[in-house]
Protein backbone atom coordinates (compact mmCIF):
# COMPACT_ATOMS: atom_id res chain seq x y z
CA UNK A 1 0.00 0.00 0.00
CA UNK A 2 1.47 3.35 -1.03
CA UNK A 3 1.94 5.97 1.64
CA UNK A 4 -0.31 8.36 -0.29
CA UNK A 5 -3.27 5.98 -0.12
CA UNK A 6 -2.43 5.18 3.52
CA UNK A 7 -2.66 8.80 4.41
CA UNK A 8 -5.89 9.16 2.40
CA UNK A 9 -7.44 6.33 4.38
CA UNK A 10 -6.13 7.72 7.66
CA UNK A 11 -7.67 11.12 7.03
CA UNK A 12 -10.90 9.61 5.72
CA UNK A 13 -11.34 7.72 8.99
CA UNK A 14 -10.75 10.63 11.36
CA UNK A 15 -12.34 13.45 9.35
CA UNK A 16 -16.03 12.69 10.06
CA UNK A 17 -15.50 12.86 13.83
CA UNK A 18 -13.30 15.95 13.55
CA UNK A 19 -15.79 17.69 11.28
CA UNK A 20 -18.67 16.85 13.59
CA UNK A 21 -16.80 18.31 16.56
CA UNK A 22 -15.80 21.36 14.57
CA UNK A 23 -19.25 22.12 13.12
CA UNK A 24 -21.43 21.21 16.09
CA UNK A 25 -19.16 22.09 18.98
CA UNK A 26 -16.43 24.59 18.08
CA UNK A 27 -18.50 26.72 15.68
CA UNK A 28 -21.51 26.96 18.06
CA UNK A 29 -19.08 27.92 20.78
CA UNK A 30 -17.69 30.72 18.65
CA UNK A 31 -21.26 31.73 17.70
CA UNK A 32 -22.02 31.99 21.42
CA UNK A 33 -18.99 34.23 21.90
CA UNK A 34 -20.05 36.48 19.01
CA UNK A 35 -23.61 36.53 20.34
CA UNK A 36 -22.45 37.59 23.80
CA UNK A 37 -20.77 40.65 22.26
CA UNK A 38 -23.85 41.76 20.34
CA UNK A 39 -26.61 42.45 22.85
CA UNK A 40 -28.65 44.44 20.33
CA UNK A 41 -29.24 43.16 16.82
CA UNK A 42 -27.84 45.40 14.12
CA UNK A 43 -25.57 47.33 16.44
CA UNK A 44 -21.82 47.10 16.87
CA UNK A 45 -20.00 44.92 19.37
CA UNK A 46 -20.26 45.84 23.04
CA UNK A 47 -19.42 44.38 26.40
CA UNK A 48 -22.82 45.37 27.80
CA UNK A 49 -23.86 41.78 28.47
CA UNK A 50 -20.72 41.24 30.58
CA UNK A 51 -21.00 44.65 32.26
CA UNK A 52 -24.51 43.70 33.30
CA UNK A 53 -23.14 40.68 35.14
CA UNK A 54 -20.66 42.69 37.17
CA UNK A 55 -22.96 45.61 37.94
CA UNK A 56 -26.26 43.86 38.65
CA UNK A 57 -25.98 42.24 42.12
CA UNK A 58 -28.69 39.67 41.41
CA UNK A 59 -26.46 38.38 38.59
CA UNK A 60 -23.22 37.92 40.41
CA UNK A 61 -25.04 36.68 43.48
CA UNK A 62 -26.10 33.75 41.32
CA UNK A 63 -22.42 32.95 40.79
CA UNK A 64 -21.68 33.31 44.51
CA UNK A 65 -24.64 31.05 45.32
CA UNK A 66 -23.44 28.51 42.78
CA UNK A 67 -19.93 28.50 44.20
CA UNK A 68 -21.20 28.19 47.78
CA UNK A 69 -23.62 25.37 47.02
CA UNK A 70 -21.06 23.51 44.91
CA UNK A 71 -18.35 23.76 47.58
CA UNK A 72 -20.72 22.64 50.35
CA UNK A 73 -21.89 19.74 48.20
CA UNK A 74 -18.36 18.68 47.30
CA UNK A 75 -17.13 18.73 50.91
CA UNK A 76 -20.16 16.89 52.35
CA UNK A 77 -20.08 14.32 49.55
CA UNK A 78 -16.39 13.53 50.06
CA UNK A 79 -16.82 13.27 53.83
CA UNK A 80 -19.79 10.91 53.50
CA UNK A 81 -18.38 8.85 50.64
CA UNK A 82 -14.90 8.17 52.01
CA UNK A 83 -15.90 6.03 55.02
CA UNK A 84 -18.50 4.28 52.89
CA UNK A 85 -15.92 3.43 50.22
CA UNK A 86 -13.56 2.30 52.99
CA UNK A 87 -16.15 -0.05 54.44
CA UNK A 88 -16.95 -1.46 51.00
CA UNK A 89 -13.28 -1.92 50.10
CA UNK A 90 -11.85 -3.28 53.35
CA UNK A 91 -14.65 -4.58 55.56
CA UNK A 92 -17.10 -6.20 53.16
CA UNK A 93 -15.99 -9.71 52.12
CA UNK A 94 -14.36 -9.69 48.67
CA UNK A 95 -17.04 -11.72 46.89
CA UNK A 96 -19.85 -9.46 48.09
CA UNK A 97 -18.17 -6.21 47.07
CA UNK A 98 -19.37 -6.15 43.49
CA UNK A 99 -22.93 -6.73 44.61
CA UNK A 100 -22.61 -4.06 47.32
CA UNK A 101 -21.41 -1.55 44.74
CA UNK A 102 -24.12 -2.43 42.25
CA UNK A 103 -26.68 -1.98 44.99
CA UNK A 104 -25.29 1.48 45.77
CA UNK A 105 -25.61 2.50 42.11
CA UNK A 106 -29.02 0.94 41.54
CA UNK A 107 -31.24 3.93 42.46
CA UNK A 108 -29.39 6.09 39.94
CA UNK A 109 -30.71 4.05 37.05
CA UNK A 110 -33.89 6.07 37.13
CA UNK A 111 -33.76 9.28 35.10
CA UNK A 112 -32.01 12.30 36.55
CA UNK A 113 -35.16 14.43 36.38
CA UNK A 114 -37.19 11.74 38.12
CA UNK A 115 -34.57 11.36 40.84
CA UNK A 116 -34.76 15.05 41.71
CA UNK A 117 -38.55 14.82 41.70
CA UNK A 118 -38.31 11.85 44.11
CA UNK A 119 -36.46 14.03 46.59
CA UNK A 120 -39.23 16.58 46.28
CA UNK A 121 -41.68 13.84 47.32
CA UNK A 122 -39.52 13.07 50.34
CA UNK A 123 -38.90 16.66 51.40
CA UNK A 124 -42.25 18.29 50.57
CA UNK A 125 -44.28 20.02 53.27
CA UNK A 126 -46.55 16.99 53.59
CA UNK A 127 -43.89 14.58 52.36
CA UNK A 128 -42.46 11.50 54.02
CA UNK A 129 -39.84 13.26 56.18
CA UNK A 130 -42.15 15.92 57.54
CA UNK A 131 -45.09 13.62 58.20
CA UNK A 132 -42.86 11.07 59.92
CA UNK A 133 -41.24 13.67 62.15
CA UNK A 134 -44.62 15.20 63.03
CA UNK A 135 -46.17 11.80 63.74
CA UNK A 136 -43.27 10.91 66.00
CA UNK A 137 -43.81 14.16 67.83
CA UNK A 138 -40.34 15.45 66.97
CA UNK A 139 -41.85 18.42 65.15
CA UNK A 140 -44.99 20.28 66.08
CA UNK A 141 -45.55 21.38 62.51
CA UNK A 142 -43.88 20.65 59.15
CA UNK A 143 -40.72 22.59 58.33
CA UNK A 144 -39.95 23.88 54.88
CA UNK A 145 -37.14 21.98 53.21
CA UNK A 146 -38.33 21.84 49.61
CA UNK A 147 -37.60 25.04 47.69
CA UNK A 148 -34.63 25.89 49.86
CA UNK A 149 -30.89 25.62 49.42
CA UNK A 150 -30.92 22.65 51.81
CA UNK A 151 -33.06 20.68 49.35
CA UNK A 152 -30.67 21.47 46.49
CA UNK A 153 -27.73 20.36 48.61
CA UNK A 154 -29.46 17.11 49.63
CA UNK A 155 -30.33 16.30 46.01
CA UNK A 156 -26.77 16.96 44.87
CA UNK A 157 -25.13 15.11 47.77
CA UNK A 158 -27.29 12.07 47.01
CA UNK A 159 -25.93 11.88 43.47
CA UNK A 160 -22.31 12.73 44.23
CA UNK A 161 -21.95 10.42 47.23
CA UNK A 162 -22.62 7.60 44.78
CA UNK A 163 -20.13 8.95 42.24
CA UNK A 164 -17.41 9.61 44.81
CA UNK A 165 -17.93 6.26 46.51
CA UNK A 166 -17.13 4.61 43.18
CA UNK A 167 -14.01 6.74 42.57
CA UNK A 168 -12.65 6.42 46.09
CA UNK A 169 -13.43 2.70 46.20
CA UNK A 170 -11.46 2.19 42.97
CA UNK A 171 -8.60 4.14 44.52
CA UNK A 172 -8.55 2.17 47.75
CA UNK A 173 -8.60 -1.11 45.88
CA UNK A 174 -5.60 -0.10 43.80
CA UNK A 175 -3.44 0.35 46.90
CA UNK A 176 -1.27 -2.58 47.71
CA UNK A 177 -2.38 -4.19 51.01
CA UNK A 178 1.32 -4.15 51.94
CA UNK A 179 1.09 -0.48 52.89
CA UNK A 180 -1.45 -1.24 55.57
CA UNK A 181 0.45 -4.31 56.74
CA UNK A 182 3.72 -2.40 56.95
CA UNK A 183 2.11 0.43 58.91
CA UNK A 184 0.51 -2.04 61.33
CA UNK A 185 3.77 -3.97 61.72
CA UNK A 186 5.54 -0.75 62.58
CA UNK A 187 3.01 -0.19 65.36
CA UNK A 188 0.60 2.30 63.82
CA UNK A 189 -2.95 2.23 65.09
CA UNK A 190 -5.78 1.94 62.57
CA UNK A 191 -6.37 5.67 62.77
CA UNK A 192 -2.66 6.52 62.37
CA UNK A 193 -2.44 4.22 59.37
CA UNK A 194 -5.35 6.06 57.82
CA UNK A 195 -4.05 9.59 58.46
CA UNK A 196 -0.39 9.02 57.60
CA UNK A 197 -0.52 6.28 54.97
CA UNK A 198 -3.84 5.67 53.24
CA UNK A 199 -5.20 9.21 53.11
CA UNK A 200 -2.11 10.74 51.46
CA UNK A 201 -2.00 7.89 48.96
CA UNK A 202 -5.66 8.32 47.98
CA UNK A 203 -5.59 12.12 47.93
CA UNK A 204 -4.98 12.41 44.16
CA UNK A 205 -7.99 10.20 43.48
CA UNK A 206 -10.12 12.22 45.88
CA UNK A 207 -9.06 15.42 44.13
CA UNK A 208 -10.11 14.06 40.75
CA UNK A 209 -13.47 12.97 42.16
CA UNK A 210 -13.99 16.28 43.96
CA UNK A 211 -13.15 18.23 40.84
CA UNK A 212 -15.58 16.13 38.80
CA UNK A 213 -18.23 16.83 41.44
CA UNK A 214 -17.51 20.54 41.25
CA UNK A 215 -17.73 20.66 37.46
CA UNK A 216 -20.89 18.58 37.18
CA UNK A 217 -22.70 20.30 40.05
CA UNK A 218 -21.95 23.87 39.06
CA UNK A 219 -23.28 23.30 35.53
CA UNK A 220 -26.45 21.46 36.53
CA UNK A 221 -29.83 23.07 35.98
CA UNK A 222 -32.20 20.25 36.97
CA UNK A 223 -31.45 19.75 40.66
CA UNK A 224 -31.53 23.44 41.74
CA UNK A 225 -34.57 24.14 39.59
CA UNK A 226 -36.65 21.23 40.89
CA UNK A 227 -35.49 21.18 44.52
CA UNK A 228 -34.30 24.69 45.22
CA UNK A 229 -36.99 26.48 43.27
CA UNK A 230 -36.73 30.11 42.34
CA UNK A 231 -36.18 31.61 45.80
CA UNK A 232 -32.46 31.62 45.29
CA UNK A 233 -31.04 31.37 41.78
CA UNK A 234 -27.91 29.47 40.80
CA UNK A 235 -25.99 30.26 37.61
CA UNK A 236 -27.61 27.62 35.35
CA UNK A 237 -31.05 28.78 36.48
CA UNK A 238 -30.16 32.39 35.73
CA UNK A 239 -28.88 31.37 32.29
CA UNK A 240 -32.04 29.42 31.46
CA UNK A 241 -34.13 32.31 32.70
CA UNK A 242 -32.42 34.66 30.23
CA UNK A 243 -33.55 32.52 27.29
CA UNK A 244 -36.86 31.32 28.64
CA UNK A 245 -38.49 34.45 29.95
CA UNK A 246 -36.60 37.17 28.18
CA UNK A 247 -35.25 35.66 24.97
CA UNK A 248 -31.99 37.42 25.80
CA UNK A 249 -29.42 35.27 24.03
CA UNK A 250 -26.59 37.74 24.43
CA UNK A 251 -26.92 37.71 28.19
CA UNK A 252 -27.36 33.92 28.30
CA UNK A 253 -24.21 33.52 26.19
CA UNK A 254 -22.19 35.91 28.32
CA UNK A 255 -23.27 34.14 31.52
CA UNK A 256 -22.46 30.72 30.03
CA UNK A 257 -18.98 31.88 29.08
CA UNK A 258 -18.44 33.36 32.54
CA UNK A 259 -19.48 30.05 34.09
CA UNK A 260 -17.07 28.21 31.80
CA UNK A 261 -14.29 30.61 32.73
CA UNK A 262 -14.91 29.87 36.42
CA UNK A 263 -14.69 26.13 35.80
CA UNK A 264 -11.50 26.62 33.79
CA UNK A 265 -9.98 28.72 36.58
CA UNK A 266 -10.89 26.03 39.10
CA UNK A 267 -9.22 23.49 36.84
CA UNK A 268 -6.04 25.54 36.56
CA UNK A 269 -6.04 26.16 40.31
CA UNK A 270 -5.95 22.45 41.07
CA UNK A 271 -4.34 21.21 37.84
CA UNK A 272 -1.24 19.99 39.62
CA UNK A 273 -3.33 17.58 41.69
CA UNK A 274 -5.37 16.50 38.74
CA UNK A 275 -3.41 13.98 36.79
CA UNK A 276 -6.33 12.49 34.95
CA UNK A 277 -4.88 9.34 33.50
CA UNK A 278 -5.41 8.40 29.89
CA UNK A 279 -5.46 4.79 28.93
CA UNK B 1 -17.18 -1.95 68.17
CA UNK B 2 -15.64 -0.53 64.98
CA UNK B 3 -17.39 -3.27 63.09
CA UNK B 4 -20.80 -2.40 64.53
CA UNK B 5 -20.21 1.26 63.78
CA UNK B 6 -19.30 0.43 60.20
CA UNK B 7 -22.42 -1.66 59.72
CA UNK B 8 -24.62 1.13 61.11
CA UNK B 9 -22.91 3.68 58.87
CA UNK B 10 -23.24 1.54 55.75
CA UNK B 11 -26.91 0.86 56.47
CA UNK B 12 -27.58 4.57 57.01
CA UNK B 13 -25.96 5.42 53.69
CA UNK B 14 -27.83 2.70 51.85
CA UNK B 15 -30.97 4.08 53.47
CA UNK B 16 -30.13 7.58 52.23
CA UNK B 17 -29.36 6.29 48.75
CA UNK B 18 -32.55 4.23 48.50
CA UNK B 19 -34.98 6.56 50.30
CA UNK B 20 -36.14 8.66 47.32
CA UNK B 21 -36.49 5.79 44.89
CA UNK B 22 -38.37 3.71 47.46
CA UNK B 23 -40.78 6.59 48.08
CA UNK B 24 -41.12 7.11 44.32
CA UNK B 25 -42.03 3.51 43.63
CA UNK B 26 -44.27 3.10 46.68
CA UNK B 27 -46.41 6.15 45.87
CA UNK B 28 -46.65 5.24 42.20
CA UNK B 29 -49.16 2.68 43.54
CA UNK B 30 -51.07 5.36 45.42
CA UNK B 31 -54.83 5.05 45.11
CA UNK B 32 -55.62 8.70 45.79
CA UNK B 33 -54.68 11.98 44.09
CA UNK B 34 -51.49 12.89 45.93
CA UNK B 35 -48.24 10.92 46.28
CA UNK B 36 -47.86 11.80 49.96
CA UNK B 37 -48.55 9.86 53.15
CA UNK B 38 -50.74 8.12 54.10
CA UNK B 39 -50.38 5.41 51.48
CA UNK B 40 -53.71 4.22 50.04
CA UNK B 41 -53.19 1.35 47.75
CA UNK B 42 -51.91 -0.51 45.98
CA UNK B 43 -53.58 0.71 42.83
CA UNK B 44 -52.50 0.61 39.21
CA UNK B 45 -54.61 3.60 38.15
CA UNK B 46 -51.61 5.87 37.59
CA UNK B 47 -49.85 3.32 35.44
CA UNK B 48 -53.02 3.14 33.35
CA UNK B 49 -53.00 6.95 33.22
CA UNK B 50 -49.41 6.95 31.94
CA UNK B 51 -50.10 4.37 29.24
CA UNK B 52 -53.18 6.32 28.20
CA UNK B 53 -51.25 9.59 27.92
CA UNK B 54 -50.45 10.12 24.24
CA UNK B 55 -47.78 12.75 24.96
CA UNK B 56 -45.86 10.45 27.30
CA UNK B 57 -46.00 7.45 25.01
CA UNK B 58 -44.95 9.62 22.05
CA UNK B 59 -42.10 11.02 24.18
CA UNK B 60 -41.05 7.48 25.03
CA UNK B 61 -40.97 6.52 21.33
CA UNK B 62 -39.06 9.69 20.43
CA UNK B 63 -36.52 9.05 23.19
CA UNK B 64 -35.90 5.52 21.95
CA UNK B 65 -35.43 6.66 18.33
CA UNK B 66 -33.16 9.59 19.26
CA UNK B 67 -31.11 7.38 21.59
CA UNK B 68 -30.70 4.59 19.03
CA UNK B 69 -29.79 6.82 16.09
CA UNK B 70 -27.55 9.27 17.94
CA UNK B 71 -25.72 6.42 19.67
CA UNK B 72 -25.23 4.62 16.35
CA UNK B 73 -23.73 7.77 14.79
CA UNK B 74 -21.57 8.50 17.84
CA UNK B 75 -20.28 4.92 17.98
CA UNK B 76 -19.57 4.83 14.23
CA UNK B 77 -17.70 8.17 14.22
CA UNK B 78 -15.91 7.24 17.44
CA UNK B 79 -14.85 3.88 16.02
CA UNK B 80 -13.57 5.25 12.70
CA UNK B 81 -11.61 8.05 14.34
CA UNK B 82 -10.22 5.82 17.11
CA UNK B 83 -9.03 3.38 14.47
CA UNK B 84 -7.50 6.15 12.34
CA UNK B 85 -5.61 7.67 15.27
CA UNK B 86 -4.47 4.30 16.63
CA UNK B 87 -3.24 2.84 13.32
CA UNK B 88 -1.74 5.77 11.46
CA UNK B 89 0.73 8.49 12.34
CA UNK B 90 -1.21 11.65 11.73
CA UNK B 91 0.28 15.12 12.12
CA UNK B 92 -0.84 16.95 15.29
CA UNK B 93 -2.42 13.70 16.46
CA UNK B 94 -2.44 14.63 20.15
CA UNK B 95 -4.03 17.99 19.43
CA UNK B 96 -6.73 16.49 17.20
CA UNK B 97 -7.51 13.76 19.73
CA UNK B 98 -7.79 16.47 22.36
CA UNK B 99 -10.21 18.32 20.11
CA UNK B 100 -12.49 15.29 19.81
CA UNK B 101 -12.57 14.78 23.59
CA UNK B 102 -12.99 18.48 24.37
CA UNK B 103 -16.82 18.47 24.68
CA UNK B 104 -16.44 16.17 27.73
CA UNK B 105 -15.23 19.15 29.75
CA UNK B 106 -18.16 21.44 28.94
CA UNK B 107 -21.53 21.25 30.68
CA UNK B 108 -24.55 20.06 28.68
CA UNK B 109 -26.26 23.38 29.31
CA UNK B 110 -23.51 25.30 27.53
CA UNK B 111 -23.32 22.80 24.64
CA UNK B 112 -27.09 23.08 24.22
CA UNK B 113 -26.97 26.85 24.36
CA UNK B 114 -24.25 27.04 21.69
CA UNK B 115 -26.23 24.71 19.41
CA UNK B 116 -29.42 26.69 19.98
CA UNK B 117 -27.71 29.89 18.85
CA UNK B 118 -25.95 28.16 15.96
CA UNK B 119 -29.12 26.42 14.68
CA UNK B 120 -31.01 29.69 15.01
CA UNK B 121 -28.36 31.33 12.92
CA UNK B 122 -28.31 28.73 10.10
CA UNK B 123 -32.10 28.39 10.19
CA UNK B 124 -32.40 24.79 11.42
CA UNK B 125 -35.70 24.64 13.33
CA UNK B 126 -36.03 23.12 16.79
CA UNK B 127 -36.63 19.40 16.32
CA UNK B 128 -35.71 15.90 17.38
CA UNK B 129 -32.97 15.97 14.71
CA UNK B 130 -31.43 19.03 16.39
CA UNK B 131 -31.54 17.27 19.77
CA UNK B 132 -30.06 14.12 18.19
CA UNK B 133 -27.15 16.15 16.81
CA UNK B 134 -26.56 17.50 20.30
CA UNK B 135 -26.59 13.97 21.73
CA UNK B 136 -23.92 12.91 19.25
CA UNK B 137 -21.81 15.91 20.36
CA UNK B 138 -21.91 14.78 24.00
CA UNK B 139 -21.45 11.06 23.27
CA UNK B 140 -18.82 11.10 20.52
CA UNK B 141 -15.94 11.99 22.90
CA UNK B 142 -16.98 9.18 25.19
CA UNK B 143 -17.19 6.61 22.38
CA UNK B 144 -13.88 7.77 20.99
CA UNK B 145 -12.16 7.55 24.38
CA UNK B 146 -13.52 4.08 25.15
CA UNK B 147 -12.70 2.59 21.75
CA UNK B 148 -9.34 4.33 21.43
CA UNK B 149 -8.25 2.96 24.81
CA UNK B 150 -9.01 -0.57 23.61
CA UNK B 151 -7.06 -0.39 20.35
CA UNK B 152 -4.09 -2.66 21.01
CA UNK B 153 -1.11 -3.74 18.94
CA UNK B 154 -2.10 -7.37 18.66
CA UNK B 155 -5.20 -6.27 16.75
CA UNK B 156 -2.99 -4.26 14.39
CA UNK B 157 -1.08 -7.47 13.59
CA UNK B 158 -4.25 -9.34 12.72
CA UNK B 159 -5.31 -6.45 10.50
CA UNK B 160 -1.91 -6.52 8.78
CA UNK B 161 -2.27 -10.22 8.15
CA UNK B 162 -5.68 -9.69 6.53
CA UNK B 163 -4.29 -6.89 4.40
CA UNK B 164 -1.35 -9.07 3.28
CA UNK B 165 -3.86 -11.69 2.24
CA UNK B 166 -5.46 -9.15 -0.04
CA UNK B 167 -8.37 -7.72 1.97
CA UNK B 168 -9.31 -4.16 1.08
CA UNK B 169 -9.19 -1.54 3.84
CA UNK B 170 -13.00 -1.48 4.09
CA UNK B 171 -13.05 -5.27 4.40
CA UNK B 172 -10.42 -5.17 7.14
CA UNK B 173 -12.46 -2.68 9.14
CA UNK B 174 -15.74 -4.49 8.68
CA UNK B 175 -14.64 -8.12 8.93
CA UNK B 176 -11.60 -7.93 11.22
CA UNK B 177 -11.44 -4.79 13.35
CA UNK B 178 -15.13 -4.35 14.15
CA UNK B 179 -15.62 -7.97 15.34
CA UNK B 180 -12.46 -7.85 17.49
CA UNK B 181 -13.53 -4.52 18.96
CA UNK B 182 -17.08 -5.67 19.58
CA UNK B 183 -17.00 -5.35 23.41
CA UNK B 184 -15.71 -1.77 23.21
CA UNK B 185 -18.22 -0.92 20.48
CA UNK B 186 -21.02 -2.41 22.51
CA UNK B 187 -19.95 -0.57 25.66
CA UNK B 188 -19.78 2.73 23.74
CA UNK B 189 -23.14 2.22 22.14
CA UNK B 190 -24.74 1.22 25.41
CA UNK B 191 -23.29 4.11 27.41
CA UNK B 192 -24.34 6.54 24.69
CA UNK B 193 -27.85 5.10 24.80
CA UNK B 194 -27.96 5.60 28.55
CA UNK B 195 -26.78 9.21 28.37
CA UNK B 196 -29.05 10.09 25.46
CA UNK B 197 -32.02 8.40 27.10
CA UNK B 198 -31.52 10.41 30.28
CA UNK B 199 -30.44 13.70 28.72
CA UNK B 200 -32.72 16.62 29.52
CA UNK B 201 -31.30 20.08 29.02
CA UNK B 202 -30.17 19.75 25.38
CA UNK B 203 -33.50 18.21 24.35
CA UNK B 204 -35.31 20.90 26.33
CA UNK B 205 -33.47 23.67 24.48
CA UNK B 206 -33.50 22.13 21.00
CA UNK B 207 -36.96 20.56 20.59
CA UNK B 208 -40.37 22.15 20.42
CA UNK B 209 -43.53 20.19 19.59
CA UNK B 210 -42.18 16.69 19.39
CA UNK B 211 -39.89 15.99 22.27
CA UNK B 212 -38.22 13.31 24.37
CA UNK B 213 -39.44 11.58 27.51
CA UNK B 214 -37.34 13.53 30.06
CA UNK B 215 -38.79 16.79 28.68
CA UNK B 216 -42.33 15.40 28.84
CA UNK B 217 -41.68 14.33 32.43
CA UNK B 218 -40.40 17.83 33.13
CA UNK B 219 -43.67 19.22 31.72
CA UNK B 220 -45.59 16.95 34.10
CA UNK B 221 -43.69 18.44 37.03
CA UNK B 222 -45.41 21.79 36.47
CA UNK B 223 -48.54 20.16 37.88
CA UNK B 224 -46.68 19.65 41.18
CA UNK B 225 -46.64 16.36 43.06
CA UNK B 226 -48.61 13.83 41.06
CA UNK B 227 -48.69 10.02 41.31
CA UNK B 228 -48.63 9.89 37.51
CA UNK B 229 -45.10 11.31 37.57
CA UNK B 230 -44.24 8.59 40.09
CA UNK B 231 -45.62 5.95 37.76
CA UNK B 232 -43.58 7.19 34.77
CA UNK B 233 -40.49 7.43 36.95
CA UNK B 234 -40.97 3.93 38.30
CA UNK B 235 -41.40 2.60 34.76
CA UNK B 236 -38.22 4.33 33.54
CA UNK B 237 -36.46 2.88 36.57
CA UNK B 238 -37.71 -0.63 35.77
CA UNK B 239 -36.64 -0.45 32.13
CA UNK B 240 -33.20 0.94 33.06
CA UNK B 241 -32.61 -1.86 35.55
CA UNK B 242 -33.47 -4.49 32.96
CA UNK B 243 -31.05 -2.83 30.51
CA UNK B 244 -28.35 -2.67 33.20
CA UNK B 245 -28.73 -6.38 33.90
CA UNK B 246 -28.53 -7.18 30.19
CA UNK B 247 -25.39 -5.06 29.95
CA UNK B 248 -23.87 -6.72 33.00
CA UNK B 249 -24.54 -10.17 31.56
CA UNK B 250 -23.21 -9.45 28.07
CA UNK B 251 -20.48 -6.81 28.11
CA UNK B 252 -18.67 -7.58 31.35
CA UNK B 253 -18.76 -11.33 31.06
CA UNK B 254 -15.27 -12.66 30.50
CA UNK B 255 -15.12 -14.02 27.00
CA UNK B 256 -12.77 -16.72 25.79
CA UNK B 257 -9.69 -15.27 24.17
Amino acid sequence: MSSASTSRIAWASVTPALLWTLVFFVVPFVAMGVMSLHPKAGEGASLAAYAQFFTNPSYWHALINSLEVTLIVTVISVLLAYPFAWILAFMVPERWQRLALMLAVLPFWTSYVVRSYSWLLVLAEKGVVNSTLVNLGLLSEPIQIANTRTATVIGFVHFFVMLLTLTIYANLKQLSPNYRKAATDLGASGFQTFIHVILPLTLPGIMVGAFLTFVLAIGDYITPQILGGNNELLMPQLIMMQIGRRGDFASASALSLILMAVVTLAYLACARWLKIERA
Amino acid sequence: MTRALAIVYALLLYGFIFLPVAVLVLFSFQGTLFPIPPFNGPSLRWYAAVLGDARLTAGLGNSVVVALLSSAVATLLGFLSAWGFARFHLPASAFLRGLITLPLTVSYLIIGMGLLIFFNWIGLPKSLVAAGIGHVVINLPLCFAIIYSQMGDHQANIERAARDLGASEAKVLLLITAPIMWPALFASFFLSMTFSWDEFVISFLLTRFETTLPVEIWNLLRAGLNPKTNAVGAMVFGVSIILAIVFELTAFRKRPQ
